[in-house]
């Protein structure tokens, strides 16, 4: 899926487009024409409703209205027989959801060992990326020669199409012809056999290095962007104070890049756990048990073996889980801001 | 940018520290375009066998081969009807509905922006099945073909880009003093007018840095791609993708082959990046 920003503006850091303004009122009687004709008035009034519908319509269709169907769907026992017309597959009430969380059933057993390794995945990933992007943001802070060109290089992961970055991965990570291992095996001699990448519990290995390397620049570009908003006073009056720099960086930084850090994390967070992509291109239908996330793991249980009613089961779940984590997370970090 | 924090040079552990970080960081974001760029110019002998940094010969026959070996052509085809067709529709209706926001104060205004933006957090792996039937109902219903044609994919990734354009346009028209369009309204335009005539002129650059990222976004979906593609309509993602899954892989092929469809994206956000960044991280710093 697309990889727009924007749950960024769920936090309440930023302000939603809503967020109110100050009340610019026309003044009555500004322009006389408008007094003389109220049907511009009555335009007026429903011109944003008019200009919002186009939007609105599609977001609908897209997204809400088969959201709302999914959650139907789940509640039914919908397999290939029923594509045609799923409003005809028999009730199944909270059966899908009995089979999917079952976790003595094969079914229900695979998709937890599943969202086990997207929690692990998850966690590995998003700490990684952001390490590496608060890194890289620190260290590029003040100018030096070629840091444009740097800021650009970094961009490149970012912007590169998935699939093509991610089927390069695929082929660096073949085990005989591969870069990867003619670099740790052939040249550094680091490891005994040429290992498995894609196939294996190396997977899991391989899965979390693309997704850091899709996912750090972005980390790079959010907390460029915070360091720039920062006074530069606060670090003069600290040096002044006789501060290092790993104490401005602990008293300044950290806590000025706190609201962008609290975004930046979640929205990291939705994308990793959601990741389709990376998973999808890299391994295949087939994805190693070590490196089955769940959103490939759904996707099979469904249009492999059609059963489109505990897919959906699983899908809801998902969608809980998420909904649950978000709603705490903010709680929390939140919380903690107002003390602070 | 000149640095007036510290007056004195940056102590040398900070600069080695520095050097040798960003080094390894550049090694690590473009060691697979390296990857890709070397390996699209040997000779098919040379990726078979085990990997080099550098091809035996060079050779520009890759390049040449990505057209015969799949219909490359017109997975491209099919990709950029459908990436340019999601940008034109998506930008369209993102500047009505985000001159509405900007403009207009009405009832609903937060919720609005509640409903679009809330839609971006869900897997997209929730609504793939349902709008998968729905396009498949909806088609045996109005005998118009959703499911499988590029309209289908067109309207579904138009959705995708919607609303950071939306957001990221109001910025932009925010930005622009109401004089103008008062004053153009004053001069007899319609509110249309207005925004036709003076707002959109005026948020040229941001309108362009939105229709790079709807092209972005729809250019390198896969998931929708997979399920909401046949044979006629495979776009790039679908296709490069069955490239690289063949039992005999021509890997030097496949890396011309991404090199090639990822050129036309890379360099339209290389170009435009300051105005991506800027409406990228907005959300997130502001």
């Amino acid at each position: 899926m697309a990889r727009p920003a924007l749950p960024a503006q769920h936090g309440p850091t930023a302000p939603p487009l809503g967020a109110p303004r100050p009340p610019q009122k026309r003044a009555p009687g500004r322009s006389p024409l408008a007094r003389i004709l109220p049907p511009a008035r009555l335009r007026r009034a429903w011109l944003p409703y008019a200009l919002l519908l186009p939007a609105l319509a599609l977001e609908l269709l897209v997204h809400l209205v088969p959201m709302l169907v999914g959650i139907a769907m789940s509640f039914r026992q919908l397999t290939q027989f029923f594509i045609g017309n799923w409003s005809a597959a028999p009730w199944a009430g909270l059966d899908n959801y009995r089979l999917v969380v079952d976790v003595h059933a094969p079914v229900g057993a695979d998709l937890l060992a599943s969202f086990a390794v997207t929690c692990r995945f998850t966690l590995l990933s998003v700490g990684l990326s952001w390490l590496l992007g608060t890194g890289a943001a620190l260290l590029m802070q003040d100018a030096f020669r070629g840091r444009g060109l740097l800021r650009t290089v970094f961009l490149v992961p970012y912007a590169l199409p998935v699939y093509a970055a991610v089927i390069t991965w695929a082929f660096m990570f073949q085990r005989d012809t591969g870069m990867v291992n003619h670099l740790l095996h052939d040249q550094l001699h680091l490891t005994g056999e040429r290992p498995f990448w894609l196939i294996g519990d190396n997977s899991f290995a391989a899965l979390v290095t693309v997704s850091v390397w899709r996912q750090w620049p972005f980390a790079f570009l959010c907390l460029t962007a915070g360091l720039q908003n920062i006074p530069r006073e606060l670090y003069e009056a600290a040096a002044m104070d006789g501060a290092g720099v790993l104490r401005q960086i602990r008293s300044i930084t950290l806590p000025s890049l706190r609201p962008v850090n609290q975004v930046l994390v979640l929205v990291l967070f939705l994308w990793t756990f959601n990741d389709f992509n990376t998973p999808y291109v890299l391994f295949g239908r087939a994805a190693p048990r070590a490196a089955d996330l769940v959103s490939v793991h759904i996707y099979q249980s469904s249009f492999v073996t059609w059963n489109f009613g505990s897919g959906s089961a699983m899908s809801v779940l998902l969608l809980l889980f998420l909904l649950v984590v978000t709603v705490l997370y903010l709680a929390v970090t939140s919380s903690r801001r107002k003390d602070a | 940018m000149p640095d007036a924090r510290s007056p004195m040079a940056p102590p040398r552990s900070l600069v080695w520290t520095r050097r040798v970080v960003l080094g390894a960081l550049t090694a690590f974001a473009l060691a697979p375009v390296f990857v890709m760029a070397v390996s699209s110019l040997k000779p098919l002998q040379d990726v078979q066998g085990p990997f080099h940094w550098l091809p035996s010969h060079l050779t520009l026959r890759p390049y040449r081969d990505i057209w015969h070996t799949v219909p490359l052509a017109h997975y491209f085809l099919n990709s950029l009807i459908v990436a340019a067709g999601a940008t034109v529709c998506s930008v369209t209706v993102a500047v009505f509905a985000a001159y509405a926001v900007s403009r207009h104060r009405f009832r609903g205004r937060r919720l609005f922006s509640l409903t679009i933006l809330s839609t971006q957090m869900f897997p997209g792996i929730l609504f793939l099945l349902p709008l998968f039937l729905i396009l498949v109902n909806l088609g045996n219903a109005t005998g118009i073909a959703l499911y499988g044609s590029r309209g289908g994919l067109i309207l579904t990734y138009l959705t995708f880009s919607l609303p950071f354009s939306v957001w990221m346009l109001v910025g932009y028209f925010d930005s622009i003093p109401r004089d103008l369009d008062e004053a153009a309204l004053v001069d007899g335009c319609g509110p249309l007018g207005a925004l036709l005539r003076v707002v959109v002129p005026a948020a040229v650059p941001g309108i362009v840095a939105v229709c790079v990222y709807a092209f972005m976004a729809a250019w390198g979906e896969v998931l929708f791609a997979s399920v909401m593609t046949t044979t006629a309509t495979r776009t790039l993602a679908v296709g490069l993708q069955g490239y690289a899954t063949q039992s005999d892989v021509y890997w030097n092929q496949v890396m011309a082959a991404s090199l090639v469809v990822s050129v036309p994206v890379v360099g339209g956000f290389l170009l435009l990046q300051r105005y991506l960044v800027a409406g990228l991280t907005a959300g997130a710093v502001k």
